[in-house]
């Protein structure tokens, strides 16, 4: 028995490893809970439901950039028949921060960042910048 | 009944035509019945263009202000290297721009004088027709020849086809040189091409473009060719026009009064 401490060895590296995600979560207090979902406070409801938006923002978002460039149809009736401009910056971006909320939950599913923001300006970035 | 082979072969040509000449009548009919996009009324379509008055912009050599105008709101950057610079609106000498019209001997000054070019918006634009990707197209109702940047891949065969040098290629990315945001507007990203968009933003929210309303000497005046009782047409009736090179048979609807 002269490999026993390579053995134990091993098998206790080998644990350590396998559990590295659990305890390094466990130093770093990390935790399961999504982020919570930050609520505009000029606003009660979205321009459609949360549900909807949780699973289906971005076919929302593309529906909007196609008729909107392509068909030059810039109102949206929600569900509940409010009229809303497709605009990202002047319709989304006014209530959703991108910092506190895309980036938050996009950075918590490990979803890649869109491509969106190579264009479209977060209006966060340009404090009183008027005319 | 005997038949000649001549005989066959009218018959059966008359017979090709009363079939298939029938069908294609009926699909003309069909056509022109159909229901626009988004299965819309057809409307009567609108054309808009501008009238540049060089006379009244010629007051003031040094001003910029259609062009500061335009910047601004459609985010574009002031890049120091002219080979990357981004252009919609811009100044060119007179005998550059109408350099098919003979200016050889017009006054020095009026020969330099730079007055403002930009895209054209052609009735036949060149550019929409060599765009791959449909990144590029003539709006149906209003005949802006418009951009879709999510779908330009950036290849510039319109920059290629334009004869009036209207577009500009993002060879770096633009962010770092604008010199003040308008978060109302996108910005390029590097690798797609752009052009003036006649402010087809603000005209969907019923402005005039940011160039017309902000020259200083209402030197430009926009409107739409195809009504007959507009303002534009009642100057362009009134008065001897210029477009560039309209032997090219673009169609431009930017007009120049000299």
């Amino acid at each position: 028995m002269r490999e026993k401490l390579w053995i134990y060895g091993g098998l206790l590296l080998f644990l350590v490893g396998v559990t590295f995600p659990v305890w390094r979560d466990a130093i770093t207090h990390a935790t399961t809970q999504p982020p919570a979902l930050e609520m505009p406070a000029n606003q009660k409801q979205c321009v459609a439901p949360t549900d909807y938006m949780l699973t289906s923002h971005m076919k929302l978002l593309m529906d909007w950039r196609t008729s909107a460039v392509r068909d030059n149809n810039w109102k949206y009736t929600s569900f509940n028949g409010k009229v809303y401009q497709k605009r990202f910056s002047g319709t989304c971006l006014q209530c959703h921060s991108k910092a506190k909320f895309c980036d938050r939950c996009h950075t918590y599913v490990g979803a890649r960042t869109p491509y969106c923001w190579n264009c479209h300006v977060d209006p966060a970035l340009v404090k009183g910048a008027t005319p | 009944m005997k038949m000649t082979r001549k005989e066959f072969l009218k018959l059966t040509g008359a017979g090709l035509v009363l079939v298939f000449g029938g069908q294609e009548l009926a699909a003309l009919d069909r056509m022109a019945q159909a229901p626009g996009p988004n299965g819309a009324k057809p409307q009567r379509r609108k054309q808009w263009a501008m009238i540049v008055d060089t006379r009244k912009c010629a007051k003031d050599r040094g001003c910029t202000s259609c062009m500061e105008a335009c910047d601004w709101a459609h985010n574009i950057p002031d890049i120091p290297d002219n080979a990357h610079q981004i252009k919609w609106v811009w100044n060119e000498p007179v005998d550059k721009v109408f350099n098919d019209y003979d200016v050889r001997y017009m006054e020095e000054s009026q020969r330099t004088e730079p007055i403002p070019v930009m895209c054209n918006h052609c009735d036949s634009p060149p550019c929409v027709r060599v765009c791959p990707t449909g990144a590029t197209w003539k709006r149906p109702e209003d005949g802006i020849v418009m951009m879709d940047w999510h779908r330009c891949i950036g290849c510039r065969y319109c920059m290629a086809a334009c004869p009036y040098g209207a577009r500009s290629f993002n060879w770096v990315d633009p962010r770092p040189y604008i010199k003040k945001l308008n978060p109302d507007f996108p910005t390029r990203t590097k690798g797609v091409v752009e052009k003036c968009c006649f402010c087809d933003e603000r005209l969907a929210v019923g402005k005039a473009p940011a160039c017309v309303e902000a020259c200083p000497e209402k030197a430009m005046m926009f409107g739409d060719v195809n009504d007959p009782k507009s303002e534009i047409r009642e100057v362009l009736a009134k008065n001897y026009v210029l477009r560039r090179r309209p032997e090219l048979g673009t169609g431009p609807n930017i007009y120049y009064l000299i």
